[in-house]
């Protein structure tokens, strides 16, 4: 049986009675049976409740037939949830040896939403713990491995949400990113990774990294299928209480396309850089415009994001302390170790001001340059990681460098602004290449609708590792 | 390299409730030390007049009625399904004082 690439795809066959759903949760366990031993992209698997979902799912579909495609927009898509998002009845772990054994008594809104619109849950995807990492080897549950080369990192923290659909184990995954943890991946495993605006996608039911930061998001292969979770993700749940409803605007036909001078400097690697004004010049060629921007305390949003996070973190954190539920805290890995302490530090007595408030206000600079920029132009481009993926261990000892790998994703956490990974290349190693579009808050949209131009215009085929 | 003490790792670690043995102290010094070196840049910045962000969103004092939804609560058995340490339906928890003997 051929897995459907695409939601499109999917519901053609289903229309066409190519296969069942039953049948589908099927091709989709083997193959993951088969070659997740060597990727590590899951740490639970929900068998038994994939099929149960499969088999209502497919009652539907003979009791409606084509209205079932209505009343369920993402009708069969089977999906794999990072281990950070509560699933009733499902363990979830946020990969920590902390809550290695807890289960969900209820489930994140956004889970909620994706079985009410059709999608069947196939299991739990491995992470860095509690999302602290660029790659994935934070996790207590093992390192995730680049489904394009096993010697290199799929990028984190969300690596095996990453790595699941780039190898084809589920139509789509979900993740969460604080500082990059979509895109950056996405970006390293040659697939299409969505952050939206802080505040458009509840977080609820998500264990909590750092609040003012956090955004939930997702994986596909075709940012037309990320549009089409988005629309099911977004809005409202009277829960998580920084939510706002999205807003449509008329589209332009025509962009203006920022391209920022800071994001391209030393450090950056001359195949990323090339790539990014490759895919520019791809958008100048349509009719759209280019122009040079400067962002210039972009600079400064690591050493931001990096008092910031961890204060946030240390505040979150320190709920578990393994009285109710989960183990105690002296189950807490290094790099957990190493961000609650940092955040202790930024906050306590004497140093607040000089980190904490420091950072805040360097917050709103960057975000001052980002109001500006937007007055000129509709969205930016720009790399996603500074290099291609890079080799398992590479940067494991030493905490500095694995934090910048996330120089150019930050800023857009910092900003609350929504950004897309879109792949559009591979390097000569065989490893994925490609660029993010930024937008203003709510421009959504306007993302979705250059995104889904490029890989109209490059006739852009999703392709499995 | 030296931003933070041994005793500032100790004590950073008590009030966080982290364990921290002898012999992670000097690694967690030496990065620790490392990131807030490099965090130090921020100093270069002029902030004078800068209001602090401390959230993106705009909304300020979002509430909800006051109503209980039957639908947002937890059994008393799913609350306690997370354990198995518990004595007539409440969670069993270490003592936090002893007594007099």
């Amino acid at each position: 049986m051929n897995l459907p690439l695409t939601i499109n795809t999917l519901h053609k066959d289903l229309k066409e009675k190519e296969y069942s759903l039953v049948e589908l949760v099927d091709g989709y366990l083997s193959r993951i049976k088969l070659l997740d031993k060597d990727i590590n992209s899951f740490i639970t698997l929900s068998e038994d409740y994939a099929y149960f979902k499969a088999k209502e799912f497919d009652n539907s579909l003979k009791d409606l037939n084509e209205k079932a495609f209505e009343k369920y927009p993402l009708l069969g898509t089977v999906v794999a949830h990072k281990d950070l998002f509560l699933t009733k009845g499902i363990r979830t772990t946020a990969s920590s040896k902390v809550l290695e054994s807890y289960i969900p008594s209820y489930s994140a809104t956004v889970v909620k939403k994706l079985e009410e619109a059709g999608s069947i849950i196939i299991g739990k995807t491995n992470c860095d713990a509690w999302a602290h990492g660029a790659s994935g080897e934070n996790s207590d549950f093992g390192s995730t491995k680049n489904p394009w080369n096993k010697e290199y990192v799929p990028g984190g923290s969300s690596s095996g949400s990453a790595a699941s659909v780039a190898s084809n184990f589920c139509m789509f995954s979900t993740g969460t990113d604080t500082g990059g943890s979509i895109r950056q991946p996405a970006n390293l495993t040659g697939i299409v990774g969505f952050k939206p605006t802080y505040g458009a996608v509840s977080r609820y039911g998500i264990i909590a990294m750092a609040s003012s930061l956090d955004s939930v998001g997702h994986f596909t292969r075709t940012v037309e299928d990320s549009r089409k979770v988005f629309n099911v993700t977004k809005g409202e749940d009277l829960k998580d209480s920084t939510l706002k409803n999205f807003v449509k605007k008329d589209l332009k036909k025509k962009f203006r396309i920022g391209l920022p001078k800071e994001y391209f400097i030393e450090g950056i690697d001359k195949e990323v850089s090339e790539e990014v004004r490759r895919c520019a010049k791809i958008f100048e060629k349509e009719g759209n415009e280019i122009v040079e921007i400067s962002l210039p305390h972009t600079k400064y949003a690591i050493s931001v994001y990096y008092i910031i996070q961890p204060a946030e973190v240390s505040s979150n954190l320190s709920r578990y302390d393994g009285i109710r539920f989960g183990n105690k805290r002296t189950s807490f890995g290094d790099e957990a170790k190493r961000r609650i302490m940092l955040g202790t530090y930024v906050l306590s007595a004497g140093y607040y001001d000089a980190y904490y408030l420091k950072a805040m206000k360097v917050r709103t600079k960057i975000i001052e340059d980002f109001d500006k920029v937007f007055k000129d132009v509709d969205a930016i481009i720009a790399p996603v990681s500074p290099t291609s993926a890079f080799k398992i261990g590479e940067k494991a000892n030493d905490p500095l460098k694995m934090y910048l790998a996330d120089i150019f994703t930050v800023a857009a956490n910092i900003g609350g602004i929504p950004g897309i990974a879109i792949p559009s290349n591979f390097n000569r190693k065989g490893l994925p290449l490609g660029f993010q579009l930024i937008g203003p808050r709510f421009s959504e949209d306007t993302l979705f609708f250059l995104g889904e131009k490029f890989q109209e215009i490059t006739n852009y085929e999703p392709k499995v590792a | 390299m030296t931003k933070l003490t041994s005793n500032q790792i100790e004590h950073i670690a008590k009030l966080a409730k982290v364990d921290v043995s002898k012999k992670e102290t000097g690694k967690f010094q030496d990065q620790l030390s490392k990131v807030l070196d490099y965090i130090d840049e921020l100093n270069e910045v002029d902030t004078e007049n800068t209001v602090p962000t401390s959230q993106t969103t705009g909304l300020e004092n979002i509430k909800r009625s006051d109503e209980i939804d039957i639908n947002n609560c937890l059994s008393q058995e799913d609350a306690l399904s997370g354990t198995e340490s518990t004595h007539n339906n409440y969670f069993k928890v270490p003592a936090v004082f002893e007594e007099n003997k």
